[in-house]
């Protein structure tokens, strides 16, 4: 029932057995053991599952992990620098404290990320749609809208 | 321990430093601190309760109370720190766990929190005189001749210092807190009070372990459980073996009644497991009968418990009524992002149990009724979930974990509800009527007011009760649920906290059609919502503008001021077409904090449609710990109060929930999300007062009554956009 699979998950390699049906959040979580993809809803309604693929931001929980082998992946795990150097927009959620249980952040910063690859001037409107797929239920979406406007001004130019 | 669960100590153990650190208070500058200690203090006194001096020169500090994102740790560590002249990152804090930390029963929203926040204060505070005696013995210098700095004590003079590992040389703490008791002055605090940055941010920005759902222990199994179709079903015949065919990761099919679980080596093999058995068995439904009357008609009608609550010196004169309206809010969702997730071990006869619950001690004795197994052998341990705003799944997923790992024993057995069952299954803010009627004096002041509520229960926290357990209700041997208590938060802030001389307030309790329990801020949502929309309704009687009617109203100083501050943010702003302010007042539990709300919101006039634009906030908790944290948490709270308000309705029909996704229970996005602000008045003389649930309520009647003024219809049942 199982089979290989290879995937590219944050600039590396893995080779795994799975059901080919599974969910790659599935995958990401219980064999690759990452957090930062989190399981909300399984319906591609909430965002709290969403990855980088090929750099735009997509829910993990529905979509087979057979669908994703020739997809450069990135998960939250993968922003920052070795170092530790947050990725620019990590750094402004932690600065504006964008968040109350956290449980979001994935969906917001991996939304973030990829919005800001793709307008990088994005304005009040554009953040707003391009955020619009993740629920955060404690409120925190000012604070996001803040720390994403804040990383717009503070993108390297 | 394990090293799961010392990643989480570490996660929630170290917090950022902000401070540079060369603080010399001394004895001299303390006071002494409240004339009454914290109840639990008088219940556990023991400071190495509270508090432990570890090795590496961290303390570790213990708290009763759970974190969900109110910031408890932080705070928690924040006071201890003070007291203790430490850096912030030397204060490790423990959560709520079985034989480790006080039990300080369940974790409410309210005060309950801040409570425990205070114990800890006095708790370092104690535990600093003991280590300054002990200090003034091993260097032979008066404790007044004593400096504390980051874990050590050294003469003001120069010389020698220890440690405080030295100084207790591996032994605890053996002191109690007790008055009289010296806590450092305000006027000298350097952590309290201040904005800190939340250390768990960076673990959490970055996806480290930090949630339930990020444990992981070897050999660990996947649970699922399958729900009936609805409150009251036995499923048929099951076939295991059937269901073996299609799942070759089946480990075990677990019957009991209508529990219905399965156990597998992989997770999706369990969803799978569901899926099918969620297609393949055959239910026998009990169906309550259908109403096809509104809500409200539905929830009068139900058999009720009456209780007076207030009662006037005289009484209401029905033939001089000005103005009655009826006004009412539908059940609502926890709605935590993260679905309830439980872990549990089953191994000689011992019981472990990983849990986001808002107690360990409660939740002990819980499982101990249930499973029959003695609570000596059940060890419980509180860890983070997505936040939760009250009782909502998590506890009813330990106990189904913990059913399923007793049939399984030996392993670690990890149950994840689906959306679907959090959704339906959870138990929400119950729905509520409110009935509002007063007379206005000639002058234009209320001289009568009555209030007349409807309320199920707002709190049905298991608490060593089985039959609060969704599942336990259907077990082969079930534990049957009672009828709901009368009383609890159903009439909170129903009696207006205005100076009107004559209050009749009653309160109606019902056991209503759906499961409830306690939901941020309990009644006082729906009541301040009736209150607040009944008080521009009277003030346009009146003629009067909304706020001078409230002021007129009013006698407290600290009620007028963030009346005042409110007042001075929205009176000046530029006037819109198709814009209006509606505003909203209260004092929560009209004891506690105070908290006023503007709503800015705009009407489409081709579509009809109102949209918040933005909310602005003025509240007096009295003395603040962390103030970013506490403007945090009433900008969330206005944010979750204008989705509540504007979107949410659980759908229900013939018994069964029908609103089992963010489809069917839309909350706010993006595209609707009022800016806000939030302004805080700080009183450091002042009373702590919780601050998580004081503006629900007022942002309900600050929306209600911009809609109201914007469109010129009032709108009395929620949600705003709801189709009633
Ligand atoms: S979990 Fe994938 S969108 Fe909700
Ligand atoms: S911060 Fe809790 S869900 Fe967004």
């Amino acid at each position: 029932m199982t089979k290989p699979v290879t995937l590219n998950v944050n600039g590396k390699k893995h080779t795994l057995e799975t059901d080919p049906d599974a969910p790659l959040l599935y995958v990401l979580r219980n064999q690759l053991a990452l957090n930062g993809p989190k399981y909300g809803c399984g319906l591609q309604q909430c965002g709290a599952c969403m990855v980088l693929l090929d750099g735009k931001a997509e829910p993990s929980c529905m979509i087979p992990v057979t669908a994703v082998t020739n997809k450069l992946i990135v998960t939250l795990e993968g922003l920052a620098k070795a170092d530790g150097t947050l990725h620019p927009v990590q750094q402004a959620f932690l600065d504006e404290q964008a968040a109350q249980c956290g449980y979001c952040l994935n969906g917001m910063v991996i939304s973030a990320v990829a919005l800001l690859k793709a307008a990088p001037n994005a304005g009040e409107q554009t953040i707003r749609q391009g955020m619009q797929r993740v629920l955060c239920r404690c409120g925190s979406q000012a604070r996001v809208l803040r720390a994403v406007k804040r990383a717009v001004k503070n993108k390297p130019r | 321990m394990n090293t799961g669960r010392r990643n989480f100590l570490k996660s929630i153990g170290s917090l950022t430093i902000l401070f540079s650190l060369d603080h010399t208070h001394t004895l001299a500058s303390l006071l002494p601190a409240d004339p009454e200690l914290p109840g639990i203090l008088q219940r556990v006194p023991a400071i190495n309760a509270w508090l432990e001096v570890l090795a590496s020169g961290s303390v570790r500090v213990f708290t009763g109370k759970i974190e969900m994102g109110q910031g408890l740790c932080t705070a928690v560590a924040q006071v201890a720190a003070e007291e203790l002249d430490m850096e912030m990152r030397q204060v490790e804090v423990i959560i709520s766990e079985t034989n480790v930390t006080p039990n300080e029963g369940y974790t409410g929203g309210g005060s309950s929190t801040e409570t425990s926040v205070l114990a800890v204060r006095y708790a370092a505070a104690a535990a600093r005189k003991e280590l300054m005696d002990l200090a003034a013995q091993a260097l032979a210098v008066p404790a007044e001749a004593l400096l504390m700095n980051n874990g050590r004590i050294a003469a003001k003079q120069g010389g020698r210092a220890v440690s405080f590992y030295e100084l207790l040389n591996g032994k605890k703490l053996t002191g109690e807190v007790k008055l009289p008791l010296t806590v450092k002055r305000k006027e000298d605090y350097r952590l309290s009070g201040k904005s800190v940055k939340r250390e768990d941010f960076r673990q959490m920005i970055t996806g480290q372990s930090m949630y339930i759902q990020d444990l992981r222990f070897p050999g660990m199994v996947h649970a699922r459980t399958v729900r009936p179709p609805g409150y009251q079903s036995m499923p048929g015949k099951m076939d295991e073996a059937a269901l073996a065919k299609q799942i070759p990761g089946l480990l075990k099919m677990v019957v009991n009644g209508g529990f219905l679980g399965v156990i597998c080596t992989d997770e999706y093999q369990a969803v799978k497991a569901q899926r099918y058995l969620e297609a393949n068995t055959r239910w026998d439904v009990i169906t309550p009968p259908r109403s096809t009357k509104a809500l409200p008609e539905q929830l009068k009608e139900l058999q009720a418990q009456t209780r007076t609550v207030k009662t006037p010196a005289l009484p209401f004169p029905e033939d001089r009524v000005t103005l009655k309206a009826s006004y009412s809010k539908p059940y609502i969702m926890h709605g935590s992002i993260g679905p309830s997730c439980a872990i549990a071990l089953y191994h000689n006869n011992e019981l472990e149990v990983w849990t986001h619950g808002q107690g360990a001690y409660p939740a002990r004795d819980t499982l101990s009724r249930l499973l029959g197994i003695p609570a000596a052998s059940i060890h419980v341990k509180c860890v983070r979930g997505a936040g939760c705003f009250g009782h909502n799944g998590a506890e009813d997923a330990a106990a189904e974990a913990a059913l399923l790992a007793v049939a399984y024993p030996g392993k670690h057995v990890r149950l994840q509800w689906s959306r679907a069952e959090e959704h339906a299954w959870e138990p929400y803010g119950t729905a509520m009527c409110m009935e509002l009627a007063a007379v206005l004096e000639p002058g234009g002041r209320i001289s009568h007011f009555r209030s007349d509520v409807w309320s199920d229960a707002h709190s049905t926290h298991p608490g060593g009760n089985p039959e609060l357990l969704i599942s336990a209700n259907y077990l082969a041997r079930p534990f049957i649920r009672k009828p709901n208590p009368v009383g609890g938060g159903g009439y909170r802030n129903a009696d207006a906290y205005y100076n009107i001389p004559n209050q009749t307030v009653t309160a109606h309790f019902f056991t209503g059609p759906l499961r409830v329990s306690n939901l941020r801020s309990l009644g006082t949502y729906a009541n301040i919502f009736a209150l607040e929309s009944f008080m521009d309704e009277l003030a346009a009687k009146a003629e009067t503008d909304p706020f001078a009617f409230r002021l007129m109203h009013l006698e407290d100083a600290r009620a007028k001021e963030t009346l005042f501050r409110l007042q001075e943010k929205v009176s000046r702003l530029p006037k819109e077409k198709n814009t209006a302010i509606g505003i909203a007042f209260s004092r929560y539990k009209n004891n506690a904090a105070y908290s006023a709300v503007a709503a800015q919101v705009t009407l489409d006039p081709a579509t009809g449609k109102a949209t918040v634009k933005k909310m602005w906030c003025v509240a007096d908790a009295g003395e603040i710990i962390s103030p970013d944290n506490a403007v945090n948490q009433l900008e969330g709270g206005m944010i979750q109060a204008a989705s509540w308000t504007l979107f949410e309705e659980v759908k229900f029909e013939g018994g069964m929930v029908t609103s089992r996704d963010w489809a069917s229970y839309p909350i706010i996005r993006f595209s609707d999300v009022p800016e806000v602000e939030a302004e805080i008045i700080q009183r450091p003389g002042e009373k702590l007062c919780g601050i998580g649930e004081i503006v629900m309520g007022v942002s309900a009647g600050a929306i209600g009554n911009a809609v109201a003024r914007v469109s010129g219809k009032r709108v009395r049942d929620l949600p705003i956009y709801g189709t009633r």
